[in-house]
């Protein structure tokens, strides 16, 4: 993978494109193509890029934000949109209406998506990372270290997903950091088989008995030459993983074991808007409900993309 | 074949012995001392001795690993912290309603989604492919929880069409047989009470089974479309076969196998999904039960819903590795 050819052809025909690009240039202009892969890299982008602004640009107390005069308002510019009101006497103080507690939800939503972002992409950190690690690691290995490792991945796979970072939450206790944690350890066994199935059919290259034999150690073998070889694939799966992972952290955070109140979160504010249900306060619910809904689907069309992208298998099929 | 499912089942016995030692030491994982973690801090002296005589608290870490293991053998899940309650026989009266819930969202979810994927295949790149195929990322998409409240607001309060709390209106009575509302209803006669349970599952049922139904018709779609690029399909169209014969007698069983995989590990998605779906609708099972357990810190159920819900999935992905050898005759003959 590490022949990086530059692009000095100016053919535009597709096959004499896909000769002298790069894997990853490659890749990029095949994802562009796609307009599925377009839209969720946009939606992914633009989450990405309001949940780091959200947090630096408004300084938001949760603790004291509750401003009982404004107890559900609704979301103004909506509504003051839908009745035709156009000639600016409406304000768009409340974009997404106000919740229970008069708070702002437009400015709520905002910091759930960052809270939840945040809290997606930590735990496919640290289990691509320990994934990773211990899935190259058994599979270059083999041996006892092997089997062990992927017995006990098994024992960790035999269980749901979310219902093993519920029993972890409830033991470690709630919050949105143990949350973050129980949402990785859940999902390390998938990078583990991934990364040893890679290993496992990189090890016997050539290139790595190459490596053996001018004197390389295991650990550079695996950093140098096993794990640049196994990035496809992992990149693929963590980027379906954070759509996961954001579903599950919010799970647990709608079950009130994830981020506590009074700071937003989008599961919990799905949880504390089922109060307000049955009295038609739609916007306390759809807002939250409509921003995560989004947010995974980027996730989902960006890795869907990738995949296809990446995967050997179509290449110069079209 | 027979040695291969020897050789699953063996295999299968390691994973067993790890939920099971896990779940056993989530409670001594809990800070503090596991009696109390599983009594509550009120408890009395006598009561705290009763307890570790019977799990044996005194005993050496494997020694109590045995004893539980040997009490749990004998139906004995221990009892609740609050109430007292025996946890075998609450989870013997409140499993049924979650069966019914899950069996339902999983039987909708196959019968819908495989002619979807077929048809999707069939026609591929047709409307329909594109409709059906968006609707499944849509599916995959939208968390449980977001599509249960959705559902809930728009057709249960908005529209009013149909119930969403609980398993039955409280002035229908009905006879328990089973447990499963619908079955006892149709045992019993009981045709009110029927159309009453069928109206209270439609919510909680299309909410469970929506990730299901998009990852069956996925899948089936992807297992179908690789069978028609087979030389063999090519060979039955060349023959003369009908699209129609090609499509049920080639195509079809050989692209149901993957298939079949997909629907048993679909059980552990639902099995999870039924904590945030009962939790929404109220549906007195046993995700209900363990929200409730989590909320009032009453371990001991929160252990038993565990061990149940992973051992039931542990044994379901065994039934169908095994299911899959029998159905092909390729892998029963590897």
């Amino acid at each position: 993978m590490s022949s990086r050819t530059p692009a000095i052809s100016l053919k535009t025909s597709d096959s004499d494109e896909q000769r002298t690009l790069s894997m990853w240039q490659d890749t990029l202009s095949r994802l562009l193509r796609s307009p599925s892969a377009r839209f969720g890299g946009f939606i992914t982008i633009s989450f990405i890029i309001i949940s780091i602004l959200v947090p630096l640009l408004d300084n938001y107390n949760a603790s004291r934000d509750s401003n009982l005069s404004a107890r559900y308002n609704e979301p103004d510019c909506i509504i003051g949109f839908i009745n035709g009101s156009m000639d600016g006497d409406f304000l768009c103080e409340f974009p997404f209406g106000a919740d229970e507690n008069g708070r702002n939800i437009f400015r709520r939503v905002g910091h759930g998506m960052s809270v939840s972002l945040v809290a997606g992409v930590f735990s496919v950190a640290i289990a691509v990372s320990i994934g990773t690690t211990i899935g190259l690691a058994s599979g270059y290995l083999s041996g006892w270290v092997d089997s062990t490792a992927m017995r006990i991945m098994d024992v960790v796979l035999a269980f749901p997903s979310l219902l093993l970072a519920i029993t972890l939450v409830t033991v470690a206790g709630p919050g949105l950091r143990n949350g973050m944690i129980a949402v990785a350890v859940t999902q390390i066994p998938v990078y583990a088989r991934l990364a040893r199935s890679m290993a496992i059919s990189v090890r016997n290259m050539e290139y790595v008995m190459a490596a053996r034999s001018v004197g390389a150690s295991d650990f550079t073998i695996i950093r140098k030459h096993i794990f640049p070889n196994s990035l496809a694939p992992i990149i693929v799966q963590s980027t379906l993983g954070l759509g996961t992972a954001v579903v599950e952290t919010a799970a647990l955070g709608y079950l009130g074991l994830g981020q506590q109140p009074p700071f937003p979160e989008l599961g919990k504010m799905l949880a504390d808007s089922q109060s307000s249900l049955a009295s038609g306060k739609w916007w306390v619910m759809l807002f939250p409900a409509v921003t995560i809904i989004l947010m995974v689907l980027g996730f989902n069309l960006l890795g869907d993309g990738l995949r296809d992208a990446l995967d050997p298998r179509l290449r110069g099929n079209d | 074949m027979s040695q291969y499912i020897f050789r699953r089942i063996i295999e299968a016995i390691p994973v067993v012995l790890g939920v099971s030692i896990l779940v056993f030491l989530m409670v001594h994982l809990i800070p503090g001392d596991p009696a109390v973690a599983l009594l509550g801090e009120r408890a009395t002296d006598e009561n705290i001795d009763a307890l570790r005589e019977r799990w044996g608290l005194n005993e050496p870490l494997h020694e109590q690993y045995l004893i539980w293991v040997g009490n749990i053998m004998q139906g004995d899940l221990g009892n609740s912290r609050r109430g007292n309650l025996d946890i075998s026989r609450e989870l013997r009266n409140r499993f049924p309603a979650t069966i019914e819930l899950s069996l339902t969202a999983l039987t909708i979810a196959t019968l819908l989604g495989i002619p979807i994927g077929i048809f999707s295949a069939v026609k591929r790149n047709s409307w329909f492919d594109t409709g059906s195929m968006l609707g499944a990322l849509l599916g995959v998409s939208i968390p449980i929880f977001v599509l249960g409240l959705l559902l809930m607001f728009f057709v249960g309060v908005e529209l009013g069409w149909l119930p969403f709390i609980s398993r039955l209106d409280s002035n229908i009575s009905l006879e328990r047989v089973t447990g499963l509302h619908t079955v006892d209803a149709i045992i019993t006669g009981n045709w009110d009470a029927f159309v009453n349970a069928v109206s209270h599952l439609i919510l909680p049922a299309i909410t469970l089974m929506t990730i299901s139904l998009a990852v069956i018709a996925r899948i089936t779609r992807s297992a179908m479309l690789e069978v028609l690029n087979q030389d063999y399909i090519r060979t039955a169209r060349a023959k003369g076969l009908q699209e129609r014969k090609v499509i049920r007698t080639h195509a079809l069983r050989n692209a149901l196998l993957p298939v079949v995989t997909i629907i048993g590990l679909q059980l552990g998605t639902l099995l999870s999904g039924a904590v945030l779906t009962e939790t929404i609708f109220a549906w007195p099972g046993i995700g209900k039960w363990l929200f409730d357990s989590i909320q009032a810190r009453d371990y001991p159920i929160v252990q038993s819903v565990t061990l149940l819900v992973a051992m039931i999935y542990v044994f379901v992905n065994l039934a169908v590795d095994i299911l899959y050898t029998v159905i092909d005759p390729r892998v029963r003959n590897a």
